[in-house]
């Protein structure tokens, strides 16, 4: 456990030891923003909740997300410090666990400084407070999936933009799968519980969920389930290529 | 306190490291030679737990490096092939988060820091960060984390690569120092290191183990070992009829003219077995009046041996 604290400390130290976290989050607030206020019409929409910010979020994480996982391993693997992490008495599972943290906290700081929009609403009305709590938890759990399938693919590769892609492509994958236009595919070719299934495996049917305000046990288990099994396979990918 | 048995790694069809075994003792520095491409390296990661061996077993103060990866790590400070480091972090919070990662109580965290700084002297540089640091520096701050917990067993893959004529010096002497209660194994591709710092050398090529003995040894390997050689200057005579005449002496096998130009002549003769030519081909050169110029007992030379062992056997 300390030994998982000390990479995450690294880690995390590491995203602020260049600007480029400066310029993610600018850049996270700035996409959060336009979506809500301009594509989600904030104040046309005259009620006071945060539905029009975290409609979004399913899509905005697909490019946002794997900007922080991309670099997770495959930096890594390129610069070599990889064989020095690894030969550290640290097991594979505490260092995939610790930088996981650490990509995961960074997001949850990024998402925390949102806050002047709930500010705002609460401002301008009276919203369900409750809900909107329900609805962070569920973006942040719905980051910490992301960055799982992210960080996997990232220790796949030592290519940073094809980390990148290739997350972006398997999140949007995950997204797609609630969508209508898959789900009617699916079911012109196979049996409704088959378009069920697939439906089930989708972010967006239990992320719609949460911010409902409905914090339902299988939701979690969920966003539980799909994070630990990519970290798990993380750790096996990466013993199996860590020198290649 | 590490025991390597039939250690063998394939990548594919290629065979980096091919049946190796040999043991190190407390004490001991194991110089690790061999050609580009030989397996030095791989060995090396091989006993650092980083890669799995295909076959074979390496044991590290009793640890196995597979079943039981953390338990030889914490006995071994390693500094990996061209000494990789987080660029973006200085060699302080480097050293400090390997330290954490040592399992350093916090409390002799940074006596242990300072004492692993002040034995590679990168005091000057700790503060910057490691991306803008020389390539000797580099090494220098991996280094420093190699020994920061003052580890039983000690792996340096080129440890000397590229620093400055003083610094290899000063590495050399550290190696030397810290050699009493530990054990070392180091690579180098400069065959005069394992002579100054090594008690033991072994030499691989294409993965197979081809020499394990003492420099010394190793330097009797060379057919010019124990040889005499022997330069005049103002060659009195051709080098055909010096020759003959030297091979006249009692004792000599066999003479072999070296390259002669300026009037002056070079030979080195190779004793019989157990014969000493030294005595009797001073006497002549005296009576003769010969100028002689050198006159010396060949100790055998490092790199001659070193090709020789590895013939034919460079990889890429
Ligand atoms: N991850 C890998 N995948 C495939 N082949 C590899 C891998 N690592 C090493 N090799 C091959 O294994 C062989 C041994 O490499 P190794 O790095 O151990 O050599 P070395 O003795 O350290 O050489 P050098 O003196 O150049 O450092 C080489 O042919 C190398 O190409
Ligand atoms: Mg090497």
């Amino acid at each position: 456990m300390s030994r998982t604290i000390t990479v995450f400390k690294r880690e995390l130290a590491g995203y602020f030891a260049t600007p480029v976290a400066y310029v993610f989050i600018v850049v996270f607030l700035l996409f959060t923003g336009i979506t809500t206020f301009n594509v989600g019409n904030f104040y046309e929409r005259g009620q006071a909740d945060l539905m029009s910010f975290f409609f979004f979020h399913p899509w905005l994480y697909l490019f946002l997300i794997p900007a922080i996982s991309m670099r997770l391993w495959s930096e890594e693997r390129s610069s070599g410090t990889i064989e020095l992490l690894m030969t550290l008495p640290i097991s594979t599972t505490q260092a995939v666990f610790g930088k996981f943290l650490a990509a995961w906290c960074f997001a949850g700081i990024a998402l925390a400084l949102t806050f002047p929009v709930w500010v705002t609403v609460n401002v301008l009305g009276e919203p369900d407070n409750g809900v909107i709590v329900a609805s962070y938890l569920g973006s942040f759990l719905m980051a910490g999936a992301y960055l799982a399938i992210g960080s996997l693919i990232s220790s796949l590769t030592r290519n940073q933009v094809i980390a990148f892609v290739l997350s972006a492509l398997g999140c949007a994958v995950l997204v797609a799968a609630g969508s209508d236009w898959v789900l009617n595919l699916v079911r012109s070719v196979f049996p409704e519980w088959v378009a069920q299934t697939v439906a089930s495996f989708s972010v967006q049917a239990h992320f719609d969920q949460i911010t409902k305000g409905i914090i339902d046990l299988r939701d979690l288990v969920y966003f539980g389930t799909l994070l630990v099994a990519c970290l798990a396979a993380n750790a096996v990918t990466l013993n199996a290529s860590k020198a290649d | 306190m590490i025991e390597i048995q039939h250690l063998t790694k394939r990548f594919g069809a290629l065979t980096a490291v091919d049946d190796v075994s040999f043991d190190v003792a407390r004490g001991e520095v194991l110089g690790f030679l061999g050609p580009n491409g030989a397996g030095k390296s791989t060995t090396m990661k091989m006993v650092t737990g980083f890669l799995d061996p295909t076959s074979g077993t390496a044991k590290v103060c009793g640890h196995d490096v597979v079943s039981d990866p953390i338990g030889a790590q914490r006995k071994i400070g390693y500094l990996p092939e061209g000494a990789p480091l987080y660029g973006d972090m200085t060699p302080r919070g480097l050293l400090k988060f390997v330290a954490e990662a040592r399992g350093i109580p916090a409390s002799q965290r940074a006596a242990a820091i300072d004492r692993a700084v002040s034995r590679v002297h990168i005091e000057e540089v700790l503060n910057r960060r490691i991306d803008t640091l020389s390539k000797g520096y580099k090494r220098r701050v991996g280094l420093a984390q190699a020994i920061v917990h003052d580890p039983e067993v000690l792996i340096l893959d080129e440890p000397t690569d590229g620093l400055d004529p003083n610094q290899k010096h000063d590495v050399r002497e550290l190696i030397r120092e810290m050699s009493r209660d530990k054990v070392i194994v180091l690579s180098t591709h400069i065959l005069e290191e394992v002579a100054a710092v090594c008690s033991r050398a072994i030499i691989i090529a294409r993965g197979k183990l081809r020499f394990d003995g003492t420099p010394a040894d190793l330097q009797a390997m060379d057919p010019a070992h124990g040889a005499v050689s022997l330069t005049i200057g103002q060659a009195p005579g051709t080098t055909e009829a010096l020759g003959e005449s030297l091979s006249a002496i009692d004792g000599v096998a066999r003479v072999e003219p070296l390259d002669a130009a300026n009037g002056v002549a070079s030979f080195r003769l190779y004793p019989a077995e157990g014969a000493n030519v030294f005595g009797p081909l001073s006497a002549l050169a005296h009576e003769r009046g010969w100028e002689v110029d050198h006159l010396a007992v060949e100790d055998g030379r490092l790199d001659e041996v070193f090709r020789t062992v590895t013939a034919g056997d460079a990889r890429s």
